[in-house]
């Protein structure tokens, strides 16, 4: 008789993971599967190669694209969705505001965002997804934290914190009704530590900006740092460095910061992780600073 | 509520360190899995436990840290309320309460533990129910100065329906009843009493101050006469094994794999998750309800052949047989098979405001299955106070009945006793999808009923 396997945290994260793309497979008509290029929904992608190898995914993946993106991170978009074999549908915010005639944000650093939020719900009614997988983890953000696996929104996408669905044990509830759709979060449970461990074990490759580079910045009061590119409008009092830098996330480039480090492999990210004592969104975001509500608003409101 | 936010003493730079070297990747293997669920009435400081068990184990972070001194400037300087940490929604903030069920996470080089946090509110029992479901262990938190009170029990008895098997008696506010040994004992005996009455075997009491810090991550100086583990200590250690290898084996399809790709043209993987139990290749199976007899081909994972797979490992299985099965069906060996039944007895946890009455049609979802059903009868309410037995017309929000349930296609289930997965069901609203309940198996093969002569 073999011995039976012995499961560890990692193993038992995959399985819950595992398990939840499988429900929607088997629970929804039109599933979509939201990939930004990020770890997080890379870790995604490779949670839905073990749970529908040697089958096709039964859903495509779809990038709302805010135009403020690394030409790393398409790049290996591209490259990704061709090696799967999976379909790659990319929507953009440029056009979701030239056709609704939105306002850019203005100011220094403009952030399309929030303006994202519009791109998704045009394109989940454009296809008539029913199910949209992200890569959000509840340690994320206090507003997060009480979101659940299965988060069903009205056909205005819209999050009602009082009116959710209790979760009970692994049952998961897509019972709908005609334009409501459910947001599925598979890794809710992971930390970002977790992703990062479950990353070094699979071997997973991920886009360069997440190692250690040198890269030209701005350097914003409040001492982060943020990259130099075309979409930032900068005065000639604004300080430029050229820094050693990695990203720890990677979405619109105007209000992702850089944090310097020299960590160059996945075993220096973890070290650097843990010896972190700013928390992911903290160190990145800025636009969770606007205000103590910032990502509960902005939830309410139809985004992820 | 308040502690001191100066944050980088040594021995919080020596945990990290220590962290650190334990988790790499070769060590993670040793890393395993605690969920478990806080419960107290209002005030019994349960989100500052909370608070101080994320707080003392680091997982907090500076900027998290700056943004509740922000929010908590008339409090003293260089103090935060730790009670913020798990306070997530504006309204819950500006009340000063917890409306719904929130997860924390914290690793050290032993666990990760999954903290869901459920509020202390009566109306809010379905919170509880739910965040009780997937834990391991309940802390019941009572306040040294209030002892064993109303919610103490209802609480208990909520987690013990769930079938949660471990609890910590967490005594708390210690420190305001000046450390009384005498005050700890009595409460502990007074527990007893609930646990003995609820059939709850494992209690490990703690006597503590969550807002101080006593005996939540390291011992207490105050309380010389306690020689147990502290609450961490206890998380750390407490045995979690949870899926015996000995129980019947359960797998329902959630998925049917088929590539039909000119390389794998009649490829049928059948994917689902292990519930319970040990698959083997060759191993003579059923496909329930129908009945169909065949055997494993192979079981694989990640695309690899495996000669074994255990819960909660998620599998395909191959069959020998072309067989007909689809999503909701069960794989399971032929000697552990359950007989489908249509006629259940059940306990459910109501949680929406529209009562429950017999006769009211429904869907029943267990895991992966789906079928009608119609509440043929309430057979009694639980007090939840007193845990007898009434008869009752209907179900309110969050009342606990039993009824006898029958669902329009057979279901393959067994008692909640047996097996907290397969035994576990909801109920859902059939126009909106709204989940209606929880649902505990009590029994799957009803007598017959009395001739009547």
């Amino acid at each position: 008789m073999p011995t039976l396997p012995r499961l560890d945290y990692l193993d038992r994260l995959e399985a819950e993971a595992i398990h939840i793309l499988r429900e929607v497979a088997g629970q929804f008509q039109r599933p979509a599967l939201l990939f930004s290029g990020g770890k997080d929904s890379i870790a995604l992608v490779r949670l839905a190669q073990k749970a529908f190898r040697p089958g096709r995914f039964p859903f495509p993946l779809v990038h709302i694209d805010t135009g403020h993106n690394f030409p790393e991170v398409l790049q290996f978009r591209d490259q990704l969705a061709a090696e799967l074999g999976e379909q790659l549908i990319v929507r953009r915010v440029e056009d979701t505001i030239r056709q609704r005639g939105l306002r850019e944000p203005g100011g220094k650093f403009p952030s399309r965002n929030a303006l994202q939020t519009y791109t998704l719900l045009d394109t989940i009614e454009e296809f008539g997804f029913d199910a949209c997988i992200g890569g959000a983890r509840r340690d994320e953000e206090k507003a997060r934290a009480k979101e659940r696996i299965f988060s069903v929104r009205d056909e205005f996408g819209q999050w009602d914190p009082r009116r959710q669905r209790p979760e009970l044990w692994n049952i998961y509830n897509g019972q709908i009704q005609p334009g409501e759709n459910v947001r599925v979060f598979p890794i809710s449970n992971w930390t970002e530590l977790d992703v990062w461990n479950y990353i070094q074990r699979e071997q997973i490759e991920l886009p360069s900006i997440y190692f250690a580079h040198e890269r030209r910045c701005v350097v914003l009061p409040s001492g982060q740092l943020l990259a130099l590119t075309e979409h930032l409008s900068l005065d000639a009092t604004d300080e430029l460095t050229t820094r050693q830098v990695r990203f720890r996330t990677v979405g619109d480039s105007t209000c992702t910061a850089a944090v310097e480090s020299d960590a160059a492999t996945l075993e220096a990210i973890i070290d650097d992780i843990l010896q972190a004592k700013v928390s992911e969104r903290g160190a990145t975001r800025l636009d969770d600073r606007i205000s103590e509500t910032g990502m509960e608003d902005r939830k309410r409101n139809g985004y992820f | 509520m308040m502690a001191s936010s100066s944050h980088s003493s040594p021995r919080f730079t020596q945990l990290i360190l220590h962290i650190s070297h334990i988790l790499h990747i070769n060590h993670i293997q040793q890393v395993d899995l605690l969920q478990f669920i806080t419960c107290g009435s209002v005030d019994d400081g349960k989100s500052t436990l909370i608070g101080r068990l994320l707080y003392d184990s680091d997982a907090v972070s500076l900027d998290v840290l700056a943004a509740l001194e922000a929010q908590n400037r008339t409090s003293a300087a260089g103090t935060v309320d730790l009670a913020l940490l798990t306070d997530g929604l504006r309204a819950e903030r500006e009340q000063g309460i917890t409306i719904d069920v929130a997860h924390k996470y914290f690793t050290t080089p032993r666990r990760k533990f999954i903290i869901t946090d459920t509020p202390g509110h009566v109306q809010y029992t379905r919170n509880m129910v739910t965040g009780a479901s997937n834990a391991d262990l309940a802390i019941v938190l009572v306040d040294a100065r209030q002892g064993v009170v109303e919610q103490t029990r209802r609480h208990s008895i909520v987690a013990a329906l769930l079938g949660i098997r471990r609890f910590v008696l967490a005594v708390n506010k210690i420190d305001l009843v000046d450390y009384s040994e005498q005050t700890f004992r009595d409460i502990v005996a007074d527990y007893a009493a609930v646990a003995a009455q609820l059939g709850i075997r494992q209690v490990v009491s703690i006597p503590l101050s969550a807002l101080n810090g006593d005996n939540v991550v390291r011992a207490s100086a105050h309380l010389p006469w306690y020689q147990g583990p502290n609450l961490l200590e206890h998380l750390e250690t407490v045995d979690v094994s949870r899926e015996a290898t000995t129980d019947a084996a359960r797998l329902q399809v959630q998925y049917v794999i088929r590539p039909q790709t000119a390389e794998l043209p009649d490829y049928r993987g059948y994917a689902g998750r292990i519930q319970s139990g040990v698959y083997r290749p060759g191993d003579r199976v059923l496909v329930l309800p129908a009945g169909l007899e065949t055997t494993l081909a192979a079981i694989e994972i990640n695309q690899q052949a495996v000669p074994v797979a255990v819960a909660p490992q998620g599998v395909v299985l191959r069959l020998t047989d072309d067989v007909d099965v689809s999503r909701g069906d069960t794989i399971v060996p032929l000697a552990q098979a359950p007989e489908p039944t249509r006629e259940l007895e059940a306990t459910l946890c109501w949680m929406v405001e529209q009562p429950l009455r017999p006769g009211r049609k429904l869907l029943v979802q267990h895991h992966a299955a789906k079928t009608r059903a119609v509440v043929q009868a309430i057979v009694a309410k639980t007090n939840i106070q007193t845990l007898e037995q009434q008869p009752a017309a209907e179900a309110q929000l969050n009342d606990i009945v039993r009824v006898r349930l029958k669902t329009a296609l057979p279901l393959v289930a067994d008692t909640y006793l047996q097996n907290r997965t397969t035994g576990a069901f909801i109920l859902l609203d059939e126009q909106t999808g709204a989940t209606l309940a929880a649902g505990l198996i009590e029994q799957t093969t009803l007598p017959a009923p009395e001739l009547v002569l």
